[in-house]
């Protein structure tokens, strides 16, 4: 059990059940959709940007409580930051959750720390990483929805 | 055939499942600390030490190519190779070996009858029928075959139960029907279609049927002539025998007419830069060098089923189905996806506030292993409108209390997604 609940932290569950900025910005500046195609996760991410800052962001979907709670979690974490900001964080982001086991403890994450343990369940990376990429697209401003595979 | 029969019933060849599970070297492997609890067995099946043995003797003792060899190794191997194809000819009770072609898999199976059959007899305007229960391997290939010739697809419907609603296929045969392809036990609802009724409607208007077996051939005993299906299709891995190695059972007459599939060595009788001859059933549709120790390997697995026995497995099989059904049925919020009448096998479900994908990571955590996703059967997800399931498999070796371990874990689940 204490292996589960290293992977399911309480702050992952509260955000599955509770996702913040939950919902469609009408209108958005940018938005784009992905899809992993591996459990049928679908989700979009909405983007409000003031030049390089992130004014609003938030997202809609279905998935797991892995993909469920990452993405709520990067809502919080990216508004109000530059893209450029944003991009780096993903980066250490990414980099936390396909560390091996006995990597030392994540720096410049943040609250995103408590998705660590993702990555001793390498077929779940996908869930937790599907609403970066999908942030990626919309930053991007690609059309085309982004998937996972 | 009743295959959730009564108690009684199921008591009459008992199966020694404790001595079969011996068979099975995986059983005994520790998964997470946890003794494997290995609820998969409809994306592939362990393998018994018998299919294992066969392997390692063929490639230490008997390794050599096949055919056109004149030292005794070919032939040793060659034999081999003919022999495997002869046990799947009594297994499937084909009238001839010549009718046993060896492909890849399933799918592969599938794809050579769309493109050799459905190129040569269907064209713009043509029929196909399948199901909406079908695996994405009965449906992409014909779709590339309608976008080559210019057919169309058409979807015989299921019911709320995963039940085929036979009169709607019968009303979608017409005259410009020209194959109807149905899966015999669906991998994600675990209906058993009544295949012998599609066989009679189908015949009765001269429309050849293939049958999908990959999931049915390890659950019950199959006789491709008593059905009187042009095509039955399965696969290795799910049989008990390796992966790589597949089969196609065709009616000789349609295989005759049929023209190759693959070209190149083994499937030619002669060959000029003129002209090329191809070869008797079944090389004609084997081209190159083929996956020997995968049909050695497939050979002993089926005599290891019929060493079993159907009389004994199909029993056992069903009271883990029935056991397995009223167990899920305690677990609050849960609810089983596929209630067809006639079912066997699969035990797909969803649970109320817990996606299929962390339920299955929580059982893994327990050492249970089953699927979750869509199972290669998108339009069956669409159907009853869900993403994915979770979905337990049973075969011969699973006993009760690996059902209950599947559902303690799955109360470790709603103790974490509470509902």
């Amino acid at each position: 059990m204490s292996d589960l609940r290293e992977l399911y932290q309480e702050v992952i569950l509260d955000h599955n059940k509770h996702p913040r900025n939950f919902g469609e910005i009408e209108g958005a500046d940018r938005h784009a959709d992905g899809y992993n195609p591996l459990c049928g996760d679908r989700l979009a991410v909405y983007l409000n940007l003031d030049g390089e800052r992130i004014t609003d962001v938030a997202f809609l979907g279905s998935g797991c409580a892995i993909s469920k709670a990452s993405a709520s979690l990067m809502t919080d974490a990216i508004k109000g930051r530059t893209v450029a900001e944003a991009r780096a964080l993903f980066g250490r982001f990414h980099a936390m959750i396909t560390d091996d086991a006995d990597a030392p403890p994540p720096e410049g994450v943040g609250k995103l720390a408590v998705l660590a343990g993702v990555r001793d369940y390498p077929t779940r990376v996908k869930c937790a990483s599907l609403a970066w990429h999908t942030l990626r697209a919309a930053c991007d401003d690609l059309h085309e929805p982004v998937t996972t595979e | 055939m009743a295959l959730m029969s009564s108690p009684a019933e199921a008591a009459a060849p008992a199966l020694d499942v404790e001595r079969i599970r011996e068979d099975f070297p995986i059983l005994k492997r520790l998964v997470r600390e946890h003794r494997l609890v290995y609820l998969d067995s409809a994306a592939t099946t362990q393998k018994p030490r018998a299919v294992l043995d066969a392997l390692a003797r063929y490639y230490a003792q008997g390794n050599a190519n096949i055919h056109r060899g004149v030292y005794v190794l070919s032939e040793e191997a060659t034999a081999a190779y003919d022999a495997a194809r002869v046990k799947v000819q009594r297994f499937l009770n084909a009238a001839a070996s010549r009718e046993i072609v060896f492909t890849r898999n399933t799918t592969e199976s599938i794809n050579l009858v769309a493109q050799s059959f459905g190129r040569r007899n269907i064209g713009p305007g043509d029929e196909i029928v399948i199901t909406h229960m079908e695996h994405h391997s009965n449906i992409v290939p014909w779709q590339l075959l309608c976008e080559q010739v210019g057919a169309r697809l058409r979807v015989a419907p299921i019911d709320d139960s995963g039940t085929l609603q036979l009169d709607a296929l019968e009303g979608l045969l017409g005259p410009r029907t020209r194959l109807v392809s149905v899966v015999h036990l669906s991998n994600s609802l675990g209906t058993i279609n009544p295949v012998e009724d599609i066989v009679a409607m189908a015949r009765a208007r001269d429309i050849p049927v293939l049958i999908d077996g990959s999931q049915a051939v390890y659950h019950m005993p199959v006789d491709v002539q008593a059905l009187g299906c042009d095509f039955y299709v399965c696969t290795g891995h799910k049989l008990y025998g390796p992966t790589g190695i597949g089969v196609l059972y065709g009616r000789e007459a349609l295989l005759e007419q049929m023209p190759p599939y693959q070209g190149g060595g083994d499937m030619i009788r002669s060959v000029t830069f003129e002209k090329t001859t191809y070869a008797d059933l079944p090389h004609k549709f084997e081209a190159g060098t083929p996956h020997i120790s995968g049909a050695v390997g497939l050979g002993a697995a089926v005599d290891y089923i019929q060493g079993i026995g159907f009389d004994a497995l199909v029993p056992h099989e069903a009271d883990l189905l029935e056991y397995g059904t009223a167990a899920l049925a305690e677990v609050k919020g849960l609810r089983i996806i596929g209630t067809a009448a006639r079912k066997a096998s699969i035990l797909a479900f969803v649970m109320k506030g817990a996606h299929p994908h962390d339920v299955g990571t929580i059982v893994d955590t327990e050492g249970v292993a089953i699927r979750t996703g869509h199972h290669c059967t998108q339009p069956v997800m669409d159907r009853y409108g869900v993403p994915a399931t979770a979905r337990a498999s049973v075969a011969m070796y699973n006993t009760r209390e690996e059902i209950d371990a599947l559902v303690r874990a799955l109360h470790r689940v709603r103790e974490m997604f509470p509902v």
